[in-house]
Order: C-alpha cells, then sequence, then structure tokens
C-alpha cells in the first residue's frame, strides 16, 4: 500500500512542474512589470516624461544660471541699461515714442536675443529691463513648486477621505460624500480666486499655523482644496466595488483590523490609480496655478510665476508679444508633457482604461 | 420619478444654502476680509470707521449679518461695499453676455466633438487615432487666458491677419452681426478647450456599443449602415456625453468663463467676480457665487433627470 513515490501525487505546482520538464522554468509576471514593458514600447510617452524632467532640471538650475550667464536676478531692474551685443551698446529698455506710426507710452523692451548677447536676455526683456529668461525659470521653479507641492497634498488628503469613506460606508462615507458634493458644486476658480485673494492680504493665522501673506504656501494650500473632490470621488467609486471583493471579506476573516486592510489591500489595488491621477491632477493644478496667479489672486509679484508673468505681459502684447508669449509656451510645454505621460501610463497600467479623473 | 426630482431639487437647495454660508465665512473669518476701514478710506478716523460698521450691521452675530445679506440679495436691495451699485443688476446687466459667451461656445464644441469623434470611430485606425488623442491632449493643456491673449494678437491688434473687432461684447439686440462678430474669437477659444475630449469620448463611447447585441441585430435584420450608426449606435453612445456636458457646461460658467471674459473684455458676470474678488468686496462675490452655484446645481439636476429619461435602464423607481 506505499503510495509515496507514486507520479500523480499532484501538488500546487504540479502544472508549473511539468510544464518546467518540458519548456524549462515559467515564470510569473508581476503586473506592475507586465505595465512597465507596455510603458517601454510607448515612445511618445516616454520622450514627454523625459521633457518633463527637462524643464524640470532648467528650472532647478535657475539660481547657477541667473549668476554666472544671464548676470542678473529675476526682480532686477535694468532700466536705463545698455549690453553689448557684437560689440554694440543697445539699450534694454528703449525710450519710448512712435513705432509702426503708433506712440508707446513708457519704453520698448529689446526683444528675444538668443544666443546673440553670450546669454543675456535669451528671451529679452520685460518693460522694467528684467531679464525674461531668469524670470522664466525662476517663474518655473514657482509653478512647479505649487504644482507639484498641491498635487502631493491634494493626492495625500483625498486618499484619505476615500479609503476612510469608502471603507466604513456608513455615517463617515455620508458625511465625507457630502464635503466633496460640496466642493465640487462651488464654482472651482471663484472659489480660489475667493481665497487666494483673502488670504494673500494679511496671511492666514488660526489654529496655531501661521503663514504669511505672499507665501507659495497660500495658493498650494488652496489649489489642493479646491481639487479634492475630483480625485476623491473616483477613488472611493472604486474603493466601493473592491471592497466587496473576496480578498477583503478573506482578510477580513483573518482578523485584519481595518487600518491594516486599508493599507495592505486596498491601497495596493488603487496604486495604478493614484500613479495616473498623480501625473493628471499635477498638470491640472499648473493650469489652475497659472490662471489664479493671471487674475492675481495666486503667486504674489515681485516673485515671479508664469501665470503672473503672462498677465504682465498682456497689455504689452503688441510691442512685445514675447513677454505673455514664451510663459505661455512654457505652461503648454510642461501641462502637455505630463497629459501625455499620464495617458500613456494609463495606456500601460490599465488597457481596458477604466481611470477617469471626473472633471 | 416625482419623488426623485422632489429628493434632488431639494438637495439642491441644501448645497445652495450650504455654498453660501461658507462663502460668508470665508470673507468674515479671514482677516483682510472686515470691509470698514477700507471704505472709510485712508483718512478715516475710528469713529468713521465705527459709523459704518454700525451702518452695514458689522457688529452684529455673523449669522445674523448672513441672514440680513441674504435678505437683500433675494429682495433685490444688495449693494457693493465699494462701489454702492446694486449688485442683483450688475449680475442682470452681466447674465446677456455670459450666456451668449458659454451658449455659444457649448454649441461650437459639442458640434464639433461629435463630428470629429463619429469621424474618428468610424474611420477606426491608427491615424485617426493619434489625431484625436493629440487634439484632445492639446485641448486639456492650454490655458485658456494665454489661448485667449494669442488669439487677439493675430486675429485683432494690429497684425496682417486682423479682420475681427477687438475684444467688448454687442448685445444681440443691438445689433445682431456686431454680437456675432464680437463672439468668434472668445468662443473659438473656449470650444478649442474641449472639442478633442468630448471627440476622444464619444469615439471610445461608439467603440464600445458598436460590438453590442442590439447593433449586431439591427444589422442582421438588413438595416443600412448609416441607419444603424445613427439610430442605434450613435444615439446610445450620446448618453455620457450629455452628463459630461451638463457638468462641463456649468464649470465653464463658473470656471473658465472667468478668464476668457476678463481676456476678451466682455463685462459679463466673470469678470465682475474677477473684479470684486480682487477688491474683497463682499456682497457682489456672494452675488456671484450664488448664481454660478445656481447653475452648476441646476444643471446637475438636469443631467440626473435627463440621463434617466434617456436611459431607461437606470431610472430609479
Amino acid at each position: 500500500m506505499a503510495t509515496t513515490d507514486t507520479s500523480t501525487d499532484f501538488t500546487l505546482d504540479t502544472a508549473a512542474a511539468l510544464a518546467a520538464d518540458e519548456h524549462g522554468t515559467i515564470e510569473g509576471k508581476s503586473p506592475w512589470l507586465l505595465a512597465w514593458r507596455r510603458l517601454r514600447r510607448n515612445y511618445v510617452a516616454l520622450s514627454f516624461l523625459a521633457l518633463f524632467f527637462l524643464i524640470v532640471i532648467a528650472c532647478a538650475l535657475a539660481g547657477p544660471y541667473a549668476r554666472h550667464i544671464a548676470k542678473t536676478g529675476p526682480n532686477d531692474n535694468h532700466l536705463g541699461e545698455t549690453f553689448a551685443r557684437n560689440g554694440k551698446q543697445i539699450p534694454i529698455v528703449s525710450k519710448g515714442g512712435f513705432v509702426n506710426g503708433t506712440f508707446v507710452a513708457g519704453g520698448i523692451p529689446v526683444g528675444p536675443q538668443l544666443w546673440h548677447a553670450g546669454g543675456r536676455y535669451v528671451f529679452g526683456a520685460d518693460n522694467q529691463g528684467r531679464d525674461v529668461s531668469v524670470r522664466l525659470l525662476y517663474g518655473g521653479q514657482n509653478s512647479l513648486k505649487v504644482g507639484i507641492g498641491s498635487g502631493i497634498i491634494c493626492m495625500f488628503f483625498a486618499l484619505i477621505l476615500a479609503l476612510v469613506a469608502g471603507y466604513f460606508s456608513s455615517w463617515a462615507d455620508w458625511l465625507i460624500s457630502r464635503f466633496f458634493d460640496l466642493i465640487w458644486a462651488f464654482p472651482v476658480l471663484l472659489l480660489a480666486i475667493a481665497l487666494g485673494t483673502a488670504l494673500s492680504i494679511n496671511g492666514f493665522h488660526h489654529f496655531g499655523i501661521s503663514i504669511e501673506s505672499g507665501s507659495l504656501w497660500i495658493p498650494t494650500l488652496v489649489i489642493s482644496y479646491v481639487l479634492i473632490p475630483y480625485v476623491g470621488r473616483p477613488l472611493r467609486g472604486q474603493i466601493l466595488s473592491l471592497r466587496e471583493k473576496e480578498f477583503i471579506e478573506a482578510a477580513k476573516a483573518q482578523g485584519a483590523s481595518p487600518v491594516r486592510i486599508m493599507a495592505s489591500e486596498l491601497l495596493p489595488n488603487l496604486a495604478s490609480s493614484v500613479l495616473v491621477f498623480f501625473a493628471l491632477i499635477i498638470a491640472s493644478n499648473i493650469l489652475t496655478e497659472a490662471g489664479l496667479s493671471f487674475l492675481g489672486a495666486g503667486v504674489q509679484p515681485p516673485s515671479p510665476s508664469w501665470g503672473t508673468m503672462i498677465a504682465d505681459g498682456q497689455d504689452r502684447i503688441v510691442t512685445a508679444p514675447w513677454l505673455a508669449i514664451i510663459p505661455g509656451i512654457a505652461i503648454v510645454l510642461t501641462v502637455l508633457s505630463l497629459n501625455v505621460f499620464g495617458d500613456g501610463l494609463r495606456d500601460a497600467l490599465d488597457p481596458r482604461s477604466k481611470i477617469r479623473m471626473e472633471r | 420619478m416625482l419623488a426623485f426630482v422632489i429628493r434632488r431639487l431639494i438637495g439642491a437647495l441644501l448645497v445652495l444654502v450650504a455654498v453660501s454660508f461658507i462663502t460668508y465665512l470665508i470673507f468674515v473669518k479671514i482677516p483682510g476680509g472686515d470691509p470698514a476701514p477700507r471704505i472709510a478710506g485712508r483718512t478715516a478716523t475710528e469713529q468713521n470707521i465705527q459709523d459704518i460698521r454700525k451702518k452695514l450691521h458689522l457688529n452684529d452675530p455673523f449669522y445674523v449679518q448672513y441672514w440680513g445679506m441674504m435678505q437683500s440679495l433675494f429682495s433685490g436691495s444688495l449693494k457693493s461695499y465699494s462701489s454702492q451699485l446694486n449688485v442683483v443688476n450688475e449680475i442682470k446687466k452681466g447674465i446677456p453676455a455670459t450666456l451668449s459667451l458659454c451658449i455659444g461656445a457649448g454649441i461650437i464644441w459639442l458640434f464639433f466633438g461629435i463630428v470629429v469623434g463619429v469621424v474618428s470611430a468610424v474611420k477606426a485606425g491608427f491615424w485617426s487615432d493619434r489625431v484625436i488623442t493629440v487634439l484632445a491632449l492639446i485641448g486639456i493643456s492650454l490655458p485658456v487666458f494665454w489661448l485667449g491673449l494669442i488669439v487677439r494678437y493675430f486675429f485683432a491688434q494690429g497684425h496682417p491677419l486682423s479682420v475681427l473687432p477687438d475684444g467688448q461684447y454687442v448685445p444681440l439686440t443691438v445689433n445682431p452681426y456686431e454680437w456675432f462678430i464680437h463672439l468668434i474669437m472668445p468662443w473659438t477659444v473656449l470650444a478649442v478647450l474641449f472639442i478633442g475630449f468630448y471627440g476622444r469620448v464619444l469615439r471610445s463611447n461608439i467603440l464600445d456599443t458598436i460590438n453590442e447585441d442590439y447593433v449586431r441585430t439591427a444589422k442582421a435584420k438588413g438595416l443600412g449602415s448609416r441607419r444603424v450608426m445613427v439610430k442605434h449606435v450613435l444615439r446610445n453612445s450620446l448618453i455620457p456625453i450629455v452628463t459630461l456636458f451638463g457638468l462641463d457646461f456649468a464649470a465653464v460658467i463658473g470656471g473658465s468663463a472667468i478668464l476668457t471674459e476678463t481676456v476678451f473684455d466682455l463685462k459679463g458676470v466673470g469678470q465682475y467676480a474677477a473684479e470684486s474678488v480682487q477688491s474683497l468686496d463682499l456682497p457682489p462675490i456672494m452675488g456671484v457665487t450664488i448664481y454660478a452655484t445656481f447653475f452648476i446645481v441646476l444643471f446637475s439636476v438636469v443631467v440626473d433627470l435627463l440621463y434617466a429619461w434617456l436611459d431607461p435602464r437606470i431610472r430609479p423607481t
């Protein structure tokens, strides 16, 4: 009755063992590996990701660029000064007068020099003689800080609220859903400019938190607050369907605590959505910041940001079009690169493309 | 169905109350929001400021102030703190411009979105897919105010291509031709943001619907492909677009319209809002917020009802 050496003793790995005899070992591929393989083939998405990193690095190098190449700070005025181009001295801001038949009050700043002036005034000067390329890089730092910072904060709170709401679905869910509905019903931009303007007068000094007016934290927090439901609502929806799955039931049966279930069962299943949303939310935050700053409710002057640079340039668009056009191109490239990459990431992580940000 | 409508309407009313209350709190509680010193001007004495406080009831508890403000808003007697103009009249003055802008842009983006979506679904393949993806991604990546400035620069401000009038709003009742020609740029700028996105959503809806059983049945019973496309595929694919359109339209009234009106100087409600926010003028902000929230809430109710009417499967009982 000895059955120990029988070859029909099936175990869990029998199929793999049998296959190994024929073709060599079959290795399981994790979903992340499969997603990475899909993403790796998407050259468009990857090159736009590279473009985004290029922009980030360029903005991070604003300090050395300003010191060693442009030799001027972002807020330094150069009215009445000249610079050398091919040995000739050119005024940075010309005197006002008639241009193409129309009278222009105030001076006309010098246009983009590209590389002809030895790295100075690459993108021209603005009406106070400030170097546009230096301001563009410093402004980019501010825009990216606000965009990425508010993206992180917004994602963090949206995720926690969605987890609590979706998992407990009791009064907590009711409360959080109504909170989402309420911010959702607010006209986003109106709420943001109202908060931004009100806060930037004296800053915020309540509840032991002290934020000075003109601080970058004001636009960052305002934007992350008003955009929470745009991420939180779809995430909550996903959790509602996940919590009915068997593996959650199994975890509960094993006696796992709610926090443990959220952290080690729900969160990994949300990871792909979170990644995609993160890329997309930063893009939309940079756009919102630009809109806010354009209306004067975001980054406060004299600190540059791409939005305030466009606002400064809008009155001079006929005589000095580069003032408004160049920061706009910077915004479009940054936002587009994030959107294209986010789109590719979604295709890779979720080929049936169910992840949609509610707008 | 009636119970559903009533429930939605009550919910909408509660949201309106909550939104107005929160707006009020933001401006009363946040430092710098106290209007009395600003109204009194620079040379005001403490006594002047106290008088203004009393006149505007700023010393009352905030819920009394809130109630008073809501009463005067709905009776139409609310006045701005800084310009002393009647808020309700100012909003009424701006509504034609804002609605002309939003409805016109909405029609354009819906029409072209549907055309682009249908064409790219019928000609599904590598190139149509790429073109519509690029359109959609560029649309959602453009800052509307920047696009507005650029379009103004090229088509209205002395550039050789300048053929359109620059900014401003001419009422439809005054001169329909001027009204149209002044709004072409703002409409296009606003619509460009959405056309690609709508086309892309519609395209993927159509491609999903084409595989449904009822489409196969329609084909099997010998209907022409055009008829199948319009009557069976498109009709069902448009349902999600209706939802999207309602929400986006409301969001545009309370969002992108502010930027577009400011750039093109259309003197609509959005521009009024932006100007009053910059001077921290509470009454107009309350008025405009309520007005914009009213539209957002109204459209979300309309969308829900329309959705239930279009798709009997989700009709609540």
